[in-house]
């Protein structure tokens, strides 16, 4: 196939070589992010809807999982919770800061390393939040 | 193929002519995901409960089961076409086919499941809306 590498030739520097920054770390997590929603957060997706449209026994046991015996999240539920809503955060802020970058703004040295931060900050900010409002219904 | 002149062995394997438009119907398909993933988590958090009966309830009004089914196709869209890249970034011999057509089945199965699974909620839920 045309596709296979001819392993006789070199391979352009790649990770090894790079110092790292703020702006490599936005860009690995974006992929990070946007591949695990894709696959696991699908996942979980689907299996919501479809446990609701069987029934209360299904959607019951879809909770369990993620669940103790009193309603409250265990540490599965908290791993996969907070996981995603964060991945979700990040993966939104760097794919509106990529958008951006799209559009050919914002390659100046200095702003494009406060932009990769303002992504970290707002991904915890945002997810601090969202927790913040179902915990505090939860323990009422 | 591959033992012509220079010019023979490359004919044809340049740009599909496709390139451009996927990559803008990927970033139309971020501002959709954008609003339709924001409202989904908000309306989650503003949610009274989660017991089935809210749940299933609130998905089944029409101004519920409707933007979540363009959600559906927003962020299927969207990951098809995302994950395509990042296969096609790592993989360059016959796996990047064969995931790339894992892919297209896994995103046709989703999409169909999903939907599905929403209209039935909407067409059966008794529960109470929220
Ligand atoms: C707020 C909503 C979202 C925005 C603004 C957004 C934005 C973007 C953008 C701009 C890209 C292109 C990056 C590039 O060209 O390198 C992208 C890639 C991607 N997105 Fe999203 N996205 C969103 C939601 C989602 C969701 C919900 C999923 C999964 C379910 C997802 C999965 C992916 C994947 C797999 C890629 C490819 C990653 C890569 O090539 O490195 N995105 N996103
Ligand atoms: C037919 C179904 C599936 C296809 C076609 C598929 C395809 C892919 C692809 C192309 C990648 C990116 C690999 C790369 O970086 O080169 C990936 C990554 C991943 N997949 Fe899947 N996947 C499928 C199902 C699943 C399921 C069901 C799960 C888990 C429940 C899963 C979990 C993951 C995880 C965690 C990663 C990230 C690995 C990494 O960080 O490199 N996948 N998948």
């Amino acid at each position: 196939m045309a596709n296979v590498r001819n392993t006789a030739r070199p391979l352009s520097p790649h990770l090894g070589i790079y110092k790292w920054g703020p702006h490599m770390a936005v860009s690995i997590l974006h992929r990070a992010t946007g591949s695990g929603m894709a696959t696991v957060g699908t996942g979980l997706f689907v299996w919501w809807l479809v446990a609701l449209a069987y029934g209360p026994d299904a959607y019951a046991t879809f909770q369990d999982v993620f669940t103790l015996q009193n309603g409250q999240l265990n540490i599965l539920g908290y791993i996969v919770g907070i996981g995603m809503s964060l991945s979700f955060f990040q993966h939104m802020a760097s794919g509106v800061r990529h958008l951006f970058l799209d559009a050919g703004a914002n390659f100046e040295l200095r702003s494009n390393k406060r932009s990769a931060l303002t992504t970290f900050a707002f991904s915890i900010l945002a997810t601090a939040i969202f927790w913040v409002v179902l915990l505090e219904k939860a323990h009422g | 193929m591959g033992n012509g002149t220079r010019l023979g062995r490359v004919r044809g394997l340049g740009s599909a002519h496709e390139g451009a438009g996927e990559w803008w119907k990927h970033k139309v398909s971020a501002g959709s995901n954008l609003l339709l993933v924001l409202w989904l988590i908000v309306s989650i958090a503003l949610l009274p409960g989660y017991d089935y009966a809210t749940v299933a309830g609130w998905i089944a009004q029409p101004l519920v089961a409707v933007p979540l089914i363009l959600l559906v196709l927003s962020v299927t869209f969207h990951f098809r076409h995302g994950l395509q890249v990042v296969i096609e970034d790592y993989q360059h011999d016959e796996t990047r086919f064969v995931l790339i057509v894992l892919l297209e089945y896994f995103t046709i199965t989703v999409r169909v499941l999903a939907i599905f699974a929403i209209l039935k909620i909407a067409f059966t839920s008794t529960g109470v809306a929220a």
